[in-house]
């Protein structure tokens, strides 16, 4: 169902958005990159799927954000993305 | 006392723990304690305890979507409270919908006509009923699979057990008309994705099973309205079938007469074809997977933890809940040492969609290391595994738990 306005969810999450704000990403190079994923979900899906994914599981994910999804994420960004995720939240 | 601390003393009940138990250190919703194999370290460290309005601090493993679990100690009541029930979205636009302003259109292009329901109309026009069953997501215990797998790393509370009321699902259907190409019904609810591009979560039935009779248009959860984070005003309750199907704020309910081929149809929600004995849904059987259907027989010791410490002549009690996806629950035994197994004592029954609950008891005369297990076993004959079956996106596990305490 489309045609709805978020406000009313902005409202009844007011407290959860600003713990949300909360939740931050490890300094790093494409970190910058990496904070487009909070256009559909916020930055804590990140950490919850770490340190099991080596760079090819976090590319994965994220053609699927883009391919399925439809993430607003550049494919020439995909690389420095999967990097920084792999570097910071993956597999060792 | 902190709250994670609180939790661990509740969970010793009756027995006396010793203050330098394991389980004082454990994380919030840790499931090593659990004697299960324990969620990423990642999950671990980012998850807390937080309440969403109207709810009890729950295990928040993401904000948006809103994605909260239920911590063990509400599994101690066979029907878990509305507060304590777990919360989970895929998608992160959710309006807050009110009840005089909620329209749920039915229709389709297998239905006779199209029907637009307001709430009132829904509780005056059909016949109330009412089920206890279990919701629990697919993907619960996603966390402790090992390998892991990315999705949501859900420990043991991405379940709950209610009684929901509403009106039947194929009462709804027969007003509307069901024509004779009727293949499958498709359900969409008020939540979508921020993005225009992301798939909305639509999700179908098999005819049959929208035609059961416990199938359900709830509109209560243990006699209350749905909390907002569980769907309210109305949701579907699809008994026995993970929560998948349960389509939170119901909107649209289409008869048709081809396949669903959207996206959390065709890709997402399906099992490696053949590897679980669960029904299969016919008319979405691809050539190497197939969606998931009903639940998977399982239990969860409730009154013990991993480190937890007794003295002698304390009884070791074994307390828990158990679960199958419809037939009801047979048997659950309990082993204190890993070899021999004893019926244990189930509790009422509220119905074969229910918790079941069981307790065993067994008196300690000296000291020593017991390892606690507890497997239940369905009407269908199904029993829990030792051994978890993996599949791609985490579905299904019921491995029984190895709880270590001490007699000392």
């Amino acid at each position: 169902m489309k045609a709805t306005l978020i406000l009313p969810l902005a409202f009844l999450m007011g407290n959860a958005f600003s713990q949300e704000g909360k939740v931050a990403l490890k300094d790093g190079p494409g970190r910058e990159k990496a904070q487009a994923c909070v256009a559909c979900h916020s930055l804590d899906y990140i950490p919850m799927n770490s340190r099991f994914l080596d760079k090819a599981g976090w590319t994965a994910s994220i053609n699927k954000m883009i391919n399925v999804f439809g993430a607003p994420i550049a494919r020439e960004d995909v690389d420095a993305i999967a990097s920084y995720l792999a570097e910071n939240y993956g597999k060792k | 006392m902190d709250k994670s601390r609180r939790r661990i003393t509740l969970a010793g009940g009756a027995f006396a723990l010793s203050p330098i138990s394991r389980a004082f250190a454990a994380p919030v919703g840790g499931t090593a304690e659990l004697g299960l194999a324990e969620i990423p370290d990642g999950a671990l460290a980012e998850q807390s305890l937080f309440a969403l309005p109207g709810k009890l601090p729950l295990i928040r493993k993401t904000f948006r979507p809103p994605n909260f679990e239920t911590p063990v100690q509400y599994f101690r009541t066979p029907i878990t409270q509305n507060r304590a029930f777990f919360v989970r979205y895929h998608l992160a636009a959710i309006p807050e919908v009110a009840a005089k302003d909620w329209t749920l259109t039915v229709g389709g292009e297998s239905a006779e006509r199209e029907l637009k329901l307001s709430l009132q109309q829904l509780k005056r026009e059909f016949k109330p009923a009412q089920v206890t069953a279990v919701c629990q997501c697919s993907g619960n215990r996603r966390g402790l699979f090992e390998p892991h797998v990315p999705g949501v790393e859900w420990g043991v509370g991405a379940m709950g057990n209610a009684l929901w009321r509403g009106v039947r699902l194929k009462d709804v259907l027969a007003k509307a008309g069901v024509k004779a190409d009727a293949l499958e019904v498709v359900f969409d609810g008020a939540d979508h994705a921020p993005l225009e591009k992301t798939p909305d979560f639509v999700k179908s039935l098999p005819l049959e099973m929208a035609m059961d009779e416990n199938t359900l248009i709830a509109f209560e959860m243990n006699g209350e309205p749905l909390p907002h984070w569980n769907g309210f005003p109305a949701r579907l309750v699809v008994p026995g079938w993970t929560g998948t199907y349960w389509v939170k704020q119901l909107v649209s309910v289409k008869v048709v007469a081809k396949p669903e081929g959207n996206f959390w149809m065709s890709t997402a929600y399906r099992l490696p074809k053949g590897r679980f004995k669960t029904p299969s849904f016919k008319s979405q059987v691809a050539a190497a997977n197939e969606p998931i259907t009903t639940m998977v027989v399982n239990s969860l010791i409730t009154s013990l933890k991993t480190g937890q410490q007794l003295r002698v002549g304390q009884p070791l009690l074994v307390k828990g809940v158990a679960w199958d996806g419809g037939s009801g629950i047979a048997q659950v035994e309990v082993s204190t040492d890993g070899a021999t197994w004893h019926a244990a004592k189930l509790g009422k029954d509220l119905g074969r969609f229910s918790f079941r609950e069981f307790s065993f008891s067994m008196p300690t005369r000296e000291p020593g290391s017991h390892v606690v297990m507890a497997r239940a076993t369905s009407r269908a004959g199904e029993t829990q595994v030792n051994q978890l079956i993996h599949n791609p996106a985490g579905y299904h596990h019921n491995v029984i738990q190895r709880i270590y305490v001490e007699v000392v």
